[in-house]
C-alpha cells in the first residue's frame, strides 16, 4: 500500500488540510432540482479502493448511458480525464450527486473527500471501503510503522538501500508534497457527513442501477428523495432471508474451513454444517449469491440495518449457538474459527467501535 | 444542596431532575456528591437538566419527597438518581416517581455505590466517575419512554421441589391456608435429612418425634399432592402460569391399591446395602420404604437390585402381597402440572470426606462422617443406637470429633458450614451419653450463634469434653509409641500451646461441609435462577429478600441457598410460603413490561435465537420464516437481543439506542477535564478521532 498510489498527476492539496471537517451544506429534505439550463452534475471519485466499484458501475452496461443521459459527468477519473482545480472552480453545492469509492487513507483522499463535500448536494459513500474501511481497514489492526516496515523492508521487497517515504523533499524548483500515509484507515463518513450508503465489496450491478433510478426519479420530481441516512440498493434484513437453504434450530459443536471439508449438503445452512458463514449478520442485497453455490458468505455488504458493530453482532450471535458448557470445550470449537479479526471484521474494522487495534492506537503517531 | 436553572417548560422539552444520594457515608465517604449534583446542575443542562440535588438519604420520605414535590415544582419529566443498585431501590424511586404523577418508567436508577463508591478509594476518581456514571443515567433517561405493566394471573397452585424440612414446612403452610400444593420429592420418602438424625441441637429433641408428624400431615394433607420418587424435568411459563414436566418414576407398587404393610419387604430375599439412607452402614431389601416412618408408606422396588428384574424369577413380594400390589409393567409417568409458583427446597449434598485423603476415610475404617456418626447414634438406625466401631462390637474407649471438613479449606469450601459446631458438641454429648469414652473435640473456632447454642457449648464443655483448639493435618494408623499402637492417631498443632500433638483415639468423626447439590447448576438452569460459583442459588436481596431469587415466582427455602441449620430452614420454608401466599391473594400480578420484540421486517429467520430463550418464549412461523416472541412469556432478560446478528430484536427499555446513549454519555466526561486516556476505550466523536490522526 505504497503512500504514492494515486497521485493522480501530482495533484496535491493546495493547502494542508484542516483539521476539523469542513462544515458542509446540509442534504436538503426536498428533491435538489435539476440546475437551470443544466443537467444535474454527478462526480465518481475513487479513494484508497481496487477500482472494482468502479467496473460494477460500468457493469451495468448500456445503462450507463442513460446516466451519461441523466447527468453531466464531471469528474471519474478512472474513466475519463478531469482536473481536481475544475472541481475547485465549482461553487459549493453545484454538483448534485458523488460517489465515493475507497476509503480514507492519505491525506490526499481526506482533502479530496472534503472538497467534494463541500462542492456536492449530496455524497454517497459506495461500495464496502468508503462506508466500512473493507480490506484496506484491516490494516488499522497494524501501526503505521509496521505497515511501512512490511511495505519497505520486508524479505520480499528489494530495497537495498532501505528507501522510506518521505511526506515532504525539497527540490530546486521548490519543496514538493507527497500525499501523506495517516496513522489510521477512515471510512468516509468518520471524514465527512455522508448522506447515502450504498453498500457492497463491489456493490451489485443491478442494485447500484437502482440506486441511481432512485435517485433520478427524485431529482426529476417521479419519485420520493430517500431520507438522510438511507442504504440504497440493499434489504434492511439479513443474508439469510435470501439464502435457499433450509434452516433448524442451531447447534454448533464444531467450526470448519471450507477445504477441509471435500462438500457440504447442498440443501442445508452452512453454518449448522460448521461453516462460519456471515449470512446471519450481513445486509441482504447480493441475492445470497455465495452460500448458494456453498461458499459461505463473508460479509461484503457489512452490518443489518440499525446495527452498530457488525463483528460483534456476529461474534455474539456464533457464542450464542456454540453447544459447549465447560471453557475448555469452548475454547475448543472457538480454535476452529483460524482467523478471527478476518473472520468478523473483514470489511467492518475501520467503522467498528473499536475501530483499530490497540497497536495502531497506541503507537499511531511514530514513523 | 441543590442547583437549580429554571426556565419555564417549553412543549416537548426534556427536563430532568437528578438526584444524587449520600447513602450515609457509604457513597459521601468516597464521592463528593454535592460536586456531583453542582456540576449536573451545570454542565448537563444541554442534556436537559433542570434541577439536581443531595441528600443524605434518598430512599427515605424526605428524600423520595424531592422527587414527587419537584415533578411539579420544575415540571420535570424525566428523573435520575444516582444512588445504590437498582436491585435495592429502583422500585422505591419509580413509584415516588409515579407519585409525582409520570409514568414510573421515565424514572432512571444510576448505582454510583456497588459501582462507584464500594470498589474505590481515591477520592477524586470516585467523584469523576460519579459523574460519568450519572452522565450516562441522563443520556439514557432522555430515551426511556412510559410503559405500562402488563398483568397476568396468578395460578393459586404451587409446586414446592424437595421434601425435607424446609419444603415440608413451605407446604403445610400453603396448603393450610387453603391452597393446592405438589410436593415432588426424588427419593422413596420425604423427610430429608433430617429423617436421618436422631437429635437435634441444642434441645436434643428427638429428630423423628418433631419430623414425623409434619411428614404424616405433609402426606394426608387434602390439599397437598404428593409426588414422591419424581423429579421436575422441565419447566416452562412465567409467574403466575408455569407449567412443570414432572417424571414420577416407575414404583413397580401400586400407590392406590398398596395399604404400606410391609410384608413384601419382610418376605423379599435380597438385601441390598443402603448408600443412601444408613450412609452405608445398614442394608434394606430390593423392594423397600427407607426407614419405617416413611411418607408414603408405599415401597419402591429398586430394579438394578431386584432378582425378578435381574433373573426373571422370585417375584416373593408380589406372592405375598394381600392387595396385589405389585405391578412389574409399571412404567415411568409424565406428569404436567399447571401452577403459579414454585418453591425450591432441594437441600445439600455433604462434603466427600474421601477427597481430603489425610483424614483416611474410606482407607481407615474407624473414620466415620458426621451422616455415618448420626445412624449410628439413632436408635432406629443400623445398631439400635449403640456407638460402636466399625467392626459392629468393639465401643470406643477415646473419641475424636474433627470440625470443619471441607469447609473454611481453601483447598475444598472456603465458607464456614454455619452447622458444623453445634453438630459436633451434639456428637461429643451422644457419645457421652451412651459410652464411656474420652472426647476430644478439634476445631478453628468455636462457632456457636443462635438461641442456646452458646448455652450448649458451655454445658458440653462442663461434660468433660477436651477441646482442642487446630485443624488435625493428618489422622494416621502408624503408631510412633506402644501407646499408639492399634488407635488411629491424630497430629495436630494445638494452637493455644503452640506445640505438635498427636492424640491417639479409638474412632474419629468428621463433621463434613454442607455442600451444594451435585446437580445444582442443572436445578438452577432448569429453573432459570441464578446460582453462585459453588452453586448455592443465589437469592433476590441476601437480606431483604432472602427466600426470592431474581427470577419472579421462584422462591428458594433452606440450604438450596446456602448451609443452614434446621431452625432457620423452617423459617426460610415458612417464609418461603407467606412470599406466595401473598401472590396467591393478589390474584393478579404486574409484570415488569421490558420486553424483547422481534421486527419481522428485518428477522431473515436465521434461528440463532431459537435455542437462546431460557423462558423458551421464542417459537419459528415456518409459514413466513420468521422467529417470534410470547410477550407473556417473555422475562425481558435480553439473551435474544444479544445474539440477533441481524439486530432484529429489540428490548423495551433495553434498545441499543438507550445502551449506546448511556456509554456515550459515560464518555462526556471527557469534555470535563478527564478526556480518556488514548490506550483506553476511545471515544465515538469524530473529533477524537481526528485528534488521534493529528497527534
Amino acid at each position: 500500500m505504497s503512500p504514492t498510489a494515486r497521485s493522480n498527476g501530482g495533484a496535491k492539496p493546495a493547502t494542508k488540510p484542516a483539521t476539523k471537517p469542513a462544515t458542509k451544506p446540509a442534504a436538503k429534505a426536498t428533491a435538489p432540482a435539476a440546475r437551470a439550463g443544466g443537467k444535474p452534475k454527478l462526480a465518481i471519485f475513487g479513494a484508497a479502493s481496487c477500482g472494482g466499484c468502479d467496473i460494477a458501475i460500468v457493469n451495468i452496461h448500456e445503462h450507463i448511458l442513460e446516466v451519461a443521459a441523466a447527468f453531466e459527468i464531471v469528474l471519474w477519473p478512472t474513466i475519463m480525464d478531469g482536473k481536481y482545480s475544475d472541481i475547485e472552480a465549482m461553487e459549493d453545492g453545484e454538483i448534485t450527486v458523488t460517489l465515493v469509492s475507497g476509503s480514507m487513507r492519505t491525506d490526499e483522499t481526506v482533502h479530496l473527500a472534503r472538497l467534494l463535500r463541500r462542492k456536492s448536494k449530496l455524497m454517497v459513500a459506495f461500495g464496502s471501503c468508503a462506508s466500512e474501511g473493507c480490506i484496506p481497514g484491516l490494516a488499522n489492526l497494524s501501526s503505521r510503522k509496521q505497515i511501512l516496515d512490511t511495505a519497505f523492508s520486508t524479505t520480499s521487497t528489494d530495497n537495498p538501500e532501505g528507501i522510506r517515504p518521505i511526506w515532504e523533499y525539497q527540490a530546486p524548483e521548490g519543496v514538493l508534497h507527497l500525499p501523506e500515509f495517516e496513522p489510521m484507515l477512515r471510512t468516509l463518513e468518520q471524514v465527512v457527513d455522508v448522506d447515502y450508503t450504498i453498500p457492497g465489496c463491489p456493490p451489485e450491478s443491478k442494485q447500484i442501477w437502482a440506486a441511481l433510478q432512485a435517485v433520478v426519479a427524485a431529482l426529476d420530481g417521479t419519485g420520493p428523495l430517500p431520507p438522510k441516512g438511507a442504504v440504497l440498493g440493499a434489504g434492511e434484513s439479513t443474508v439469510c432471508d435470501e439464502c435457499a437453504r433450509r434452516r433448524d434450530v442451531k447447534k454448533i459443536d464444531h467450526f470448519v474451513r471450507i477445504q477441509q471439508v471435500a462438500s457440504f449438503d447442498p440443501e442445508i445452512c452452512l453454518l449448522e454444517q460448521g461453516l462460519p458463514c456471515n449470512g446471519p449478520a450481513t445486509r441482504n442485497g447480493c441475492g445470497a449469491l455465495c452460500p448458494s453455490v456453498a461458499a459461505p458468505c463473508i460479509g461484503c455488504y457489512g452490518a443489518a440495518e440499525g446495527v452498530v458493530d457488525y463483528g460483534a453482532r456476529l461474534m455474539s450471535a456464533y457464542a450464542s449457538v456454540i453447544v459447549a458448557s465447560k471453557p475448555d470445550e469452548i475454547d475448543k470449537v472457538l480454535d476452529g474459527i483460524a482467523d478471527p479479526a478476518g473472520q468478523f471484521y473483514r470489511f467492518s474494522l475501520a467503522a467498528s467501535l473499536l475501530r483499530s487495534s490497540r497497536t495502531a492506537w497506541n503507537t499511531d503517531g511514530e514513523q | 444542596m441543590t442547583a437549580e436553572h429554571s426556565h419555564l417548560p417549553v412543549e416537548g422539552e426534556i427536563r430532568i431532575g437528578v438526584y444524587v444520594c449520600h447513602c450515609g457515608s457509604n457513597i459521601a465517604g468516597v464521592v463528593d456528591v454535592a460536586e456531583v449534583a453542582r456540576w449536573a446542575a451545570e454542565n448537563l443542562r444541554d442534556q436537559g437538566v433542570v434541577v439536581a440535588r443531595d441528600y443524605k438519604f434518598m430512599c427515605s420520605s424526605p428524600g423520595q419527597e424531592f422527587v414527587t414535590d419537584d415533578i411539579k415544582k420544575y415540571g420535570l419529566n424525566r428523573i435520575v438518581v444516582a444512588a445504590c443498585s437498582p436491585h435495592l431501590h429502583e422500585n422505591t424511586f419509580r413509584t415516588a416517581t409515579a407519585r409525582g404523577g409520570l409514568n414510573p418508567y421515565l424514572c432512571e436508577l444510576v448505582s454510583i455505590r456497588e459501582q462507584d463508591s464500594w470498589v474505590h478509594t481515591d477520592k477524586a476518581a470516585a467523584t469523576v466517575k460519579a459523574k460519568a456514571i450519572l452522565a450516562g443515567g441522563v443520556e439514557r433517561v432522555r430515551r426511556n419512554e412510559p410503559l405500562s405493566p402488563m398483568t397476568v394471573d396468578i395460578n393459586p397452585a404451587t409446586l414446592v421441589v424437595g421434601g425435607g424440612i424446609a419444603g415440608i414446612s413451605a407446604t403445610l403452610e400453603i396448603a393450610d391456608a387453603g391452597f393446592k400444593v405438589y410436593l415432588v420429592e426424588k427419593d422413596p420418602s420425604i423427610g430429608g435429612h433430617m429423617a436421618q438424625f436422631d437429635k437435634t441441637f441444642p434441645t436434643l429433641d428427638c429428630a423423628a418425634c418433631i419430623l414425623t408428624p409434619k411428614m404424616l400431615t405433609a402426606g394426608t394433607h387434602p390439599n397437598v399432592e404428593l409426588l414422591t420418587w419424581s423429579e421436575v424435568e422441565k419447566v416452562e411459563g412465567y409467574v403466575g402460569n408455569f407449567t412443570v414436566t414432572v417424571r414420577k418414576k416407575a414404583r413397580y407398587v401400586n400407590e392406590d391399591l398398596c395399604n404400606g404393610c410391609g410384608v413384601c419387604q419382610e418376605k423379599c430375599p435380597k438385601k441390598v446395602l443402603d448408600e443412601v439412607f444408613e450412609a452405608g452402614l445398614g442394608y434394606r431389601k430390593a423392594i423397600y420404604t427407607p426407614f419405617a416412618q416413611a411418607v408414603p408408606r408405599t415401597p419402591v422396588i429398586d430394579r438394578p437390585n431386584c432378582t425378578y428384574f435381574e433373573k426373571g424369577t422370585c417375584k416373593a413380594c408380589e406372592k405375598f402381597c394381600e392387595t396385589n400390589a405389585i405391578d412389574f409393567n409399571q412404567q415411568d409417568t409424565v406428569l404436567t402440572l399447571e401452577v403459579g409458583n414454585i418453591i425450591l427446597a432441594t437441600g445439600y449434598d455433604l462434603f466427600d470426606a474421601r477427597k481430603m485423603q489425610q483424614y483416611g476415610y474410606g482407607q481407615l475404617p474407624n473414620v466415620f462422617t458426621s451422616l455415618e456418626f448420626e445412624r449410628l447414634s439413632n436408635s432406629a438406625g443400623p445398631t439400635n443406637g449403640h456407638i460402636v466401631l466399625r467392626d459392629g462390637v468393639t465401643e470406643p474407649k477415646s473419641v475424636a470429633i474433627v470440625h470443619c471438613v471441607g469447609s473454611r479449606d481453601k483447598n475444598h469450601n472456603s465458607y464456614c458450614s454455619a452447622i458444623c459446631c453445634m453438630q459436633s458438641l451434639k456428637f461429643a454429648h451422644l457419645v457421652k451419653e451412651h459410652t464411656e469414652a474420652t472426647i476430644y473435640d478439634f476445631y478453628i473456632d468455636m462457632r456457636t450463634p443462635g438461641k442456646g447454642y452458646d448455652e450448649f457449648y458451655q454445658r458440653i464443655m462442663e461434660e468433660g469434653g477436651i477441646f482442642v483448639r487446630g485443624k488435625p493435618a493428618e489422622i494416621t494408623d502408624v503408631a510412633r509409641t506402644v501407646e499408639e499402637e492399634g488407635k488411629l492417631i491424630l497430629q495436630v498443632e494445638d494452637t493455644l500451646i503452640g506445640q505438635q500433638r498427636r492424640f491417639p483415639v479409638d474412632m474419629v468423626i468428621l463433621s463434613s461441609a454442607l455442600e451444594p447439590r451435585a446437580d445444582a447448576k442443572e436445578l438452577a438452569v432448569r429453573f432459570g435462577i441464578s446460582c453462585s460459583f459453588d452453586g448455592w442459588a443465589i437469592e433476590k436481596h441476601p437480606k431483604l429478600d432472602p427466600v426470592a431469587t431474581m427470577t419472579e415466582g421462584i422462591f428458594v427455602a433452606g440450604c438450596v441457598s446456602g448451609p443452614k441449620d434446621i431452625p432457620a430452614s423452617v423459617a426460610q420454608g415458612a417464609a418461603a410460603a407467606a412470599r406466595v401466599l401473598g401472590r396467591i391473594q393478589q390474584k393478579k400480578m404486574n409484570l415488569e413490561p421490558i420486553k424483547a420484540t422481534v421486527d419481522a421486517e428485518h428477522c431473515s429467520g436465521c434461528r440463532i435465537c431459537n435455542t437462546m430463550c431460557p423462558y423458551n418464549a421464542i417459537s419459528f412461523d415456518d409459514a413466513k420464516g420468521v422467529s417470534s416472541i410470547n410477550v407473556a412469556m417473555c422475562q425481558g432478560c435480553g439473551t435474544c437481543i444479544a445474539a440477533c446478528p441481524a439486530g432484529a430484536i429489540s428490548g423495551t427499555g433495553f434498545s441499543d439506542e438507550q445502551v449506546l446513549a448511556q456509554i456515550e454519555g459515560l464518555l462526556r466526561i471527557g469534555a470535563d477535564g478527564m478526556r480518556p486516556h488514548r490506550s483506553g476505550f476511545p471515544t465515538t466523536h469524530h473529533e477524537a478521532i481526528e485528534e488521534a490522526v493529528r497527534a
